[in-house]
């Protein structure tokens, strides 16, 4: 049976890991090679690597990372931030990533998702959209959560969808940084909508958590990041968790 | 030993050789039919999609090379598929080394998501391939065409309905699934590949 995956999430600036809170504050949290071996050898079931970068010195430096993680690490990932073009993608694939992760771009450009995907294939695109809702209505937001679009939620998933994206990356800007549990209505409704698969992210703070994800938000993937870098949820320990509870998860 | 890796318009390959050198082969990416052929083993791999990747074989007499081979060869993935007969993908005539034609997924549910993309289990495992695995292991696949179950089978796994997970006839071997991103079980995949008897 195909598995729930469990997808720890790495903030790279300047070639070392940080982690945001809503979206600010950052703090450092070690080495992206070793921390992502870390995961891997926990059982983590990919990865994803986002380049918070600004400089263009600080995106060759993030190419060398992403060439450095291919050979070191077993599992796939994701490398995301910054990939405004065709070509970006080209080099971050190239570097050996497996998956390359959209946001802003696509949102402006949409037609970059169907660039991708019949160049390299839908698989590789994996478009994520922050969104955060207002009186009932999600709106999509650009630039890591700063710029409000106007665009919904749901419409924007659909497209994406529509024009050959493999996989959806939800966050939720009201739950991220919370640890109050993922956004599972919206993300149940999403997975309804949508024929590919859904990656949760925003708000783990227990196992619990995660559980609810994939029972109340049909989720087919959680994805965070604190949790996981400050050791508050042991990789094992969860999958075990959610094992238990009759989740299907790669032991 | 001697290792290529066919070289042709697939995505991914760096991932490949990345694999076989954390198990220490430095491999050979190539399209030449003498090095191809005179290889130890070969691995044809990577992803595409099936009208355009046999079309680029053809252009180059890659096709009779690949059908020929006479060591041992591992497909993966769009590999394994362009092995086949047939491909619905592009309604494609494929290499024909594997007695089966490929299908696409159909949706029974609606959490039938394709591409199927994640951890999914092999069992009935029939092959030294997959010498000392556990029984249901699991393993990285990310498709949204498959191969039905058939005689050549010697792997198989389950998604929307059983299918296969590995084939095998002659020096042929394939995996619909990723042993390069798979974790230690697919460095294990691999070594074995590498192990088997020279035939």
């Amino acid at each position: 049976m195909l598995a729930k995956r469990i997808i720890p999430c790495l903030d790279i600036k300047d070639g070392m890991t940080v982690k945001g809170t809503n979206f600010v504050n950052l703090r450092q949290a070690g080495d992206p090679v070793a921390l992502g071996k870390a995961y891997s050898a926990q059982g983590a079931d990919e990865l994803v690597y986002l380049d918070i970068t600004a400089s263009n010195e600080g995106r060759k430096t993030f190419t060398e990372l992403v060439g450095r993680i291919a050979r070191e690490i077993s599992i796939p990932f994701t490398v995301g931030g910054g990939i405004n073009e065709l070509a970006d993608v080209d080099r971050l694939l190239n570097a050996g990533a497996d998956k390359v992760s959209i946001n802003s771009a696509a949102l402006r450009r949409p037609d970059l998702i169907d660039e991708i995907v019949s160049h390299f294939g839908s698989q590789v695109c994996v478009v994520a959209i922050d969104a955060r809702e207002t009186d009932g209505d999600w709106e999509c937001y650009l630039n890591g959560g700063r710029v409000p679009t106007g665009r919904n939620l749901f419409d924007w998933a659909h497209e994406a969808n529509e024009r050959g994206a493999g996989e959806i990356l939800f966050t939720s800007m009201n739950h991220d940084g919370t640890k109050n549990g993922f956004a599972n209505a919206a993300l149940r409704q999403l997975s309804a909508a949508l024929t590919i698969p859904l990656i949760a992210s925003g708000g783990a703070g227990t196992k619990q958590h995660f559980l609810d994800t994939f029972t109340e938000g049909h989720s087919d993937a959680a994805l965070a990041a604190s949790v996981f870098h400050f050791g508050e949820i042991p990789i094992p320990e969860l999958k075990q968790y959610l094992s238990d509870h009759g989740v299907s998860i790669r032991r | 030993m001697n290792v290529a890796i066919v070289k042709y318009n697939a995505g991914n390959i760096r991932s490949v050789i990345n694999a076989l050198e954390r198990v220490g082969i430095t491999p050979i990416l190539t399209d030449d039919p003498d090095q191809l052929r005179s290889a130890d083993r070969v691995i044809f791999a990577g992803q595409g999609e099936a009208g355009t990747t046999m079309a680029y074989l053809r252009e180059r007499g890659l096709d009779e090379v690949i059908r020929n081979l006479q060591n041992p060869v591992l497909g993966i993935c769009i590999g394994m598929q362009i092995l086949c007969r047939h491909s619905e993908e592009a309604d494609t005539d494929c290499l024909g080394v594997f007695d089966a034609d490929v299908v696409r997924f159909r949706p029974q549910r609606h959490e039938d998501k394709v591409p199927q993309m994640g951890w999914n289990q092999i069992a009935d495992l029939r092959s030294p391939l997959f010498e000392g695995l556990r029984p249901e292991e699991y393993v990285y696949f990310v498709h949204s065409y498959y191969v039905p179950l058939c005689e050549q089978t010697i792997a198989t796994t389950d998604y929307i309905q059983p299918y296969s997970a590995a084939l095998h006839v002659r020096n042929f071997y394939a995996t619909q699934f990723h042993p390069e991103k798979s974790g230690d079980v697919g460095e294990r995949i691999l070594r074995n590949f590498l192990q088997l008897p020279q035939s």
